[in-house]
């Protein structure tokens, strides 16, 4: 029964040990339980205490008038307002944190990356000149904590946007006044009797999911790079194969890497080591799960196990001494499945309380001291493992990405530019660029649709970056392997073996997409490309989406002028006029569009097809893979290798006998 | 990158660096931190070091933080099943190689193992790096780097075009054959050559000496080095060209880099097998967007943006297509130009001998000459005019009298040759300025030197030019061809007429010589007052990006090549090229040379960092440089006065500056009041320095200028009315200093010392 759940064979093999152990998953529970048809293609409405209402025949209303267009935009826009929110309380929380490291309050935070805390400080327009580095982090953690709470004006990351891009937004009226005031704006305006006309409602939830964008999510990434460093390429393990059979594993899961990275601190304190050897342990194995495996993975190497579907199965494996999880995406049923289990569930955040498990609340002012006591509760728990079954299965990946970085990987740093990357698109070696991200959703196959929509972009030769669960999808299938360039078309192979990157591109977590944000807006200023992001060749997707915040995040994307494809039934489909409007409606307003396309072949069409018209419109030439793919080591090796084999091979030819 | 080269390359660089940090180890113990290192004749220390960093290094003891800094742009190799993006790490590891390769170079020079020895190599041309080149004795070793005065006299050529870049060649050909052919490729598209490396002990130096082809700057071939490391010296042109010509501060790298990748036309040609330390060496160069390309079988890098189009081309030898290997050279000259990106126009000479700008410089020996025409014992003028356009027969090629198959081999004879031209757009006024073109177009072919113009042409053809069947009337169709291409668009009919026969040769000689003398009196009567409109010259823009030359009929272009009515010509050849009339506009001060529609243009044409010139003053708003001025003059304080020093003037001044020094200060744009680039003939112009004094400001002058220009002084000195004038400037074989330079003026009261202060 596991064939058609999973492509992951860690995977397959621990969802077979739970059926046969009677264990329920989300994947158990999703066969048993069907999604709601009503509120599936949102035509529930229970904004008051009239309904809740639902809109099932055509021209039906609520019980307030409300039509099946205003009911499906407002669900709609919450969704947005709730994404939203998640990623900005978190951005929210890392300016926070970078304040109380700034005021000394968090001893055990600093700046480590002192040129991204200018850059940031000259975006947010705060004096850096003859200035303590503590006194600047102080002014950029208070500015950026003013966006959140900014009442008028705009939000002042609009201005790295394409001068443009900037334009449209004003024109449309959707640029961000502040973070919050967007998100509180739509949950008003969806209040019962008030704003009953979906396409202001649908324009309001392209404003906030634009503070979460070019607000919370952004100023979180960047703020994350000055507490923890930006990103540089590393290479990491993947998949569930990176447990420990004889090391206590603990599992970082959830999105900060706040406590994540104290954790790490600590397991690799030698006394903690010497107290886990002396539980008869070999030592202690970092590995993460989901997001905040993403941030870990991305700055320090830590293994990830598994994105969002995995985190049961992980605990199933029977190895996991301890999982600490902060927010975002934690299943509740971990708490009643870990009880079956030796494994701790250790909740941590004041905002996500699980009943059942066990809350070591965070605080970051004695941040390294609660790691440690953590950790020394996982260690503490390893004479209590019992049997385990990890898989075997491990895979390898090249991470660490960023928009810092690919500006110098083309060029080095005397010519560092993005040059190479729009030549590139330019003279049709890349037919364009995609960005695939988001969840896992049990309601498809686990990691299929990432698997195949990427493959098949790369195929075609589309650069694709990722983040979040995606990635971590597709890196365990190796195709985040600079090796995996052999499945790329011959313009993207040639790119990838010029400067070495796999042919998709990790960049951090599902808060990190703005980094996706600043390489488009870099790419648009570069030239070339024309002068607005939406004039760029490319896609986004997500694939196997789940979650409120990837509703955010595709919003974003299409009010920053990105066609956007979401593999799944509409959440709208109630309303085919709000299902066109987020299309058509928005394509016209600001240039992207949205649209729930669940054929995966259809969407990869489409999305070509886009491509293709943005290439025409710019001008540029025809997509044609066959004048590419000359380039690389492959005709040198050949010829080494018949040196080698000591035939008559003259390095004045390239013809082998 | 591909994964191989990036490999290669790391490995190469890390190699390299700690050979420059065991050299400077043994160089400090040895010579001791204060030991001076210089490349010869350069304002700009070690130029890719100064270029990327800043770093004026001038001692040993300068270097410990290059090499720093070259260890810390060192990045590990790309290894394993799973590698690390490798493209901006083997770039920076190029660099770091090239800063190595320059430490290397410099502490060579500091030991006297520079320039490289090289027994039988005679160098053509005004080498002032290789010591002892003058004379016939002289030469046994290459070139080692390129001066700043050779680079600042190419600097014309380089900006118009003519001389669109340079070729640098490290390795052997496969065969004798193909390095000749290459090179003969390259010259024909007046692209100069550089010469490094070597395969197994060989290098295309070496071919190119057992071939006999002459190298040197005249043949635009200069050898650096028979090991990689010299190539650096190729780096150190690049970019100096950026610091001479392109207003970029040493330590302003990017802007250095981007000045070459999108200026400069060079490449790489790598031939024969390419080790570990070429891969790094052409990591590089690759920074400065210079493409490379080997003969043999390398991973090729076809994606484009560090540089303008391929970074890395592989074109193995053999597998090109041509039946000898001068076919395969050709077609390999050919794609490596294709690969650069730039259109070089060749024009097709008919002629039996190879043709272009890079044989300008051949000198043909009396012991190889065939014949000669004008000199000693003959006489030879050329006289261009227009004609009515039914009179002119285009192409027509005419040889009046006897060849010189009769004449002994060594011999001479007299030779007029007649150039009618007709067209449309032509004006009489423009005579002069195509006639001036006959010395360049027949320098052009090989085995022909031409020296001299109008009647005391001396043109001399080599033995092997004769052989491979050059007559007279080949004259006729290089005139023909060239004016044709490059006058097209003011001559529509060409006709040439070689005449041997006396007595016709007689008759046009006398013509030609009223037509000279009209010429003469016209130009002396050209006046600035006499005309309201001078010429903007913008054609350094293209190097010089914030520079502008105002030409009037009293002051020449700062380089020398371009005069009042040249500009005219220019404009009406190119009405929208980089000569465009400038009106005068109302005149705001005569003395000083104030122009209103000069002030305006200036503004516009320097992109607004200049407000105002004065066309005729070197202390207040003197006109900017571009860096490929003739001479250059600078106050004297001391002595009240002003010294020129040329160009060709290696020697230390009274300003504590040799000539090289001096233009760092005033090249690039930039005004600095009491310095000033200008061309030599300016000097004897009624308009020299009017407004601080004239001539008789002049306390010190390059005694090349003296001798060079000896008539023309002495009718300016008689203008000034100081007949004795010059006898009055002192020179650098009396004074090089102030205190030399005050006894001698006193002693030969020179009138500056009486006149008022200059401040």
């Amino acid at each position: 029964m596991t064939n058609n759940k999973t492509i992951d064979p860690t995977i397959k093999a621990m969802l077979e040990i739970s059926e046969a152990e009677g264990i329920s998953t989300a994947f158990s529970r999703a066969e048993a339980m069907k999604p709601c048809p009503i509120g599936h293609k949102g035509a529930c409405c229970g904004n008051c205490s009239m309904g809740p209402c639902r809109l099932v025949k055509e021209g039906q209303t609520g019980i307030c008038g409300a039509t099946i267009e205003t009911v499906a935009a407002r669900n709609f826009a919450r969704m947005i307002a709730a994404g939203a929110s998640a990623h900005s309380d978190h951005g929210r929380d890392m300016a926070l944190t970078l304040l109380a490291a700034a005021e000394g309050e968090a001893p055990d935070y600093t700046v480590r990356d002192v040129n991204k805390l200018l850059e940031v400080a000259e975006l947010l327009d705060v004096p850096t000149k003859d200035r303590e580095t503590m006194e600047i982090a102080k002014d950029v953690a208070e500015s950026a904590l003013a966006q959140f709470g900014q009442q008028k004006g705009e939000i002042l990351y609009l201005k790295r946007a394409p001068k443009k891009r900037q334009e449209v937004w004003r024109r449309a009226g959707i640029a961000p006044r502040g973070i919050d005031r967007e998100v509180v704006e739509v949950m008003h305006r969806t209040h019962v009797g008030n704003d009953q006309w979906y396409e202001s409602i649908l324009m309001a939830g392209l404003r906030a999911a634009l503070s979460d964008g070019w607000g919370g999510s952004m100023l979180s990434t960047d703020i994350t790079d000055i507490l923890f460093g930006s990103p540089v390429p590393l290479t990491a393990k993947v998949n569930m194969g990176a447990l420990s059979e004889d090391e206590v594993n603990i599992v970082v899961h959830g999105h900060e890497p706040v406590l994540s990275e104290m954790i790490l601190v600590a397991v690799n304190d030698p006394e903690m080591i010497e107290y886990a050897k002396s539980k008869g342990a070999n030592g202690i194995n970092l590995t993460g799960i989901c997001c905040t495996a993403n941030e870990t993975l991305m700055r320090q190497g830590v293994p990830t196990i598994g994105n969002f579907l995995s985190q049961e199965l992980a605990i199933v494996t029977g190895a996991i001494e301890l999982m600490i999880v902060d927010i975002q995406c934690i299943m509740q049923a971990l708490a009643p499945l870990s009880d079956q289990f030796h494994t701790i569930l250790v909740t941590t955040s004041p905002k996500a309380h699980i009943e059942g498990a066990t809350h070591v609340e965070f605080d970051e002012h004695r941040a390294l001291e609660i790691a440690k006591e953590i950790v020394k509760m996982g260690i503490d728990n390893f004479p209590n493992r019992k049997e385990t079954r990890i898989p075997k299965e491990v895979n390898q990946l090249v991470a660490g990405f960023s928009h810092e970085y690919i500006n110098y990987a083309l060029g080095g740093f005397y010519r560092g530019s993005f040059r190479p990357l729009n030549d590139a698109v330019v003279q049709g070696r890349l037919r364009g660029v995609a960005g695939v991200v988001g969840c896992n959703n049990p309601r498809t196959c686990h990691d299929a649709s990432h698997e195949y929509i990427t493959r098949e972009l790369i195929k075609n030769d589309v650069l694709v970056v990722m983040t979040g669960c995606g990635a971590i999808a597709c890196a365990k299938y190796g195709l985040l392997s600079p090796e995996a360039a052999q499945y790329a078309g011959p313009g993207l192979r040639e790119i990838c073996e010029a400067v070495g990157i796999p042919p998709v591109l990790h960049v951090g977590s599902c808060v990190d997409n703005t980094r996706i944000l600043t390489t488009l807006s870099q790419m648009a200023t570069e030239g070339g490309l024309g002068e607005d992001i939406a004039d760029i060749p490319g896609v986004g997707f997500a694939p196997e989406w789940m979650s409120e915040k990837a509703i955010s995040i595709g919003c974003y994307f299409v009010g920053s002028g990105v066609y956007t494809i979401f593999c799944s039934e509409s959440p709208v489909a109630n309303s085919p006029v709000v299902d066109r409007f987020i299309s058509e409606g928005w394509e016209e307003q600001v240039g992207g569009k949205l649209e729930f396309i669940p054929d995966l072949e259809e969407a990869v069409r489409k999305a070509l097809e886009h491509i293709d018209r943005k290439r025409a419109a710019l001008g540029l030439v025809e997509y044609d893979p066959t004048r590419f793919g000359q380039s690389g080591d492959r005709l040198m090796l050949q010829f080494l290798e018949a040196l080698e084999a000591g035939q008559p091979v003259s390095l004045y030819s390239a013809r082998i006998p | 990158m591909s994964r191989y080269i990036a490999a290669a390359a790391i490995r190469g660089a890390n190699r390299i660096v700690k050979e420059a940090d065991d050299l400077l180890h043994k160089a400090l113990k040895e010579l001791g931190p204060e030991a001076p290192i210089q490349f010869p004749n350069t304002a700009y220390y070690l130029p890719v070091i100064l270029g990327f960093t800043g770093l004026e290094v001038s001692k040993i003891g300068d270097l410990p933080p290059v090499i720093e800094r070259a260890k810390a742009l060192l990045h590990p190799q790309p290894e394993g099943s799973i590698w690390l993006p490798y493209l901006g790490e083997t770039l920076d590891c190029g660099v770091a190689t090239l800063f190595a390769e320059e430490a290397i170079e410099g502490i060579r020079f500091a030991y006297g193992q520079q320039p490289e020895p090289m027994p039988g190599l005679q160098l053509t041309g005004t080498s002032f790096t290789s010591p002892d080149t003058e004379g016939e004795e002289a030469g046994g070793y290459v070139n080692g780097p390129i001066d700043d005065i050779q680079l600042r006299s190419w600097g014309i050529q380089l900006v118009d075009g003519r001389m669109p870049g340079f070729a640098a060649i490290i390795g052997a050909a496969k065969s004798n054959e193909a390095a000749v052919q290459i090179i003969r490729e390259l010259q024909q598209r007046n692209i100069l050559i550089f010469l490094s490396g070597s395969v197994n002990g060989r290098s295309i130096i070496h071919q190119l000496m057992e071939e006999g082809v002459e190298m040197g700057y005249d043949t635009y071939i200069v050898p650096f080095g028979t090991d990689t490391i010299s190539a650096i010296y190729a780096a150190g042109f690049a970019t100096r060209a950026a610091l001479t010509f392109g207003g970029v501060k040493g330590g302003q790298a990017r802007g250095m880099l981007l000045y070459n990748k999108f200026r400069c036309f060079a490449f790489a040609l790598a031939l024969g097998e390419v080790d570990d330390l070429k891969y790094a060496t052409a990591a590089g160069v690759l920074n400065y967007g210079f493409p490379v390309i080997a003969d043999t079988v390398i991973p090729q890098i076809l994606p484009t943006g560090v540089t303008q189009y391929e970074h890395v081309i592989s074109m193995p030898f053999d597998d090109i297509e041509g039946k000898t290997d001068a076919e395969k050279a050709r077609r390999l000259v050919q794609h490596c130009i294709e690969v650069r990106g730039v259109k070089v126009k060749i024009t097709e000479v008919p002629i039996p001998v190879p043709y272009g700008s890079a044989f300008e410089g051949e000198r043909v020996r009396r012991a190889d000459m065939r014949i000669e025409f004008g000199g000693k014992y003959s006489r030879a003028f050329e006289y261009l005019m227009m004609s009515p356009m039914d009179e002119v027969e285009d192409g027509k090629i005419e040889v009046i009298g006897p060849g010189f198959e009769d004449i002994e081999e060594g011999g001479y004879m007299d030779v007029g040759i007649v150039v009618e031209v007709a067209g449309r757009k032509m004006q009489e006024d423009f005579e002069p300025v195509l006639e001036r073109q006959i010395h360049y177009f027949i320098n052009g072919a090989s085995g022909i030197q031409h020296i001299g113009q109008r009647d005391i042409a001396w043109i001399r053809l080599s033995k092997t030019a004769a052989e491979k069947g050059f007559t007279l009337k080949h004259f006729g169709e290089i005139l023909h061809a060239r004016f044709q291409a490059d006058f097209g668009a003011i001559v529509d009919k060409v006709q040439v007429t070689i005449i041997t026969e006396p007595e016709l040769y007689a008759q046009w000689l006398e013509k030609a010589r009223v037509a000279y003398d009209f010429r003469n009196k016209r130009l002396a009567d050209m006046t600035d007052e006499s005309v309201d409109t001078f010429y903007s010259c913008t054609l350094c823009q293209s190097f010089a990006p914030d520079h502008v030359c105002v030409v009037s009929p009293e002051r020449l272009g700062l380089c020398g090549a371009y005069n009042w009515l040249d500009c005219k010509a220019s404009f009406q050849i190119n009405p929208t090229g980089p000569n465009q009339p400038i009106l005068k506009g109302e005149v705001i001060d005569p003395v000083k040379g104030y122009f209103e529609g000069i002030n305006d243009y200036a503004k516009v044409g320097s992109h607004g960092s200049v407000e105002e010139v004065a066309m005729y003053s070197a202390m207040e708003n003197p006109m900017t440089a571009c860096g490929c001025f003739e001479c250059i003059m600078m106050i004297i304080p001391e002595a009240n006065g002003f010294m020129i020093v040329s160009r060709e003037d290696t020697s230390m001044t009274p300003a504590g500056m040799t000539f090289s020094t001096l233009a760092g200060m005033c090249g690039g744009g930039i005004q600095t009041p009491g310095v000033m680039g200008h061309g030599k003939f300016f000097i004897v112009s009624n308009k020299f320095i009017r407004a601080d004094g004239g001539l008789k400001r002049v306390v010190w002058m390059s005694s090349f200028l003296k001798e060079s220009m000896g008539e023309e002084l002495k009718a300016a000195a008689e203008r000034e009315g100081d007949p004795d004038i010059i006898d009055k400037i002192a020179d650098e074989r009396v004074a090089t200093t102030v205190e030399e330079l005050l006894p001698f003026l006193e002693e030969k009261l020179h009138p500056a010392l009486s006149m008022p202060p200059l401040f």
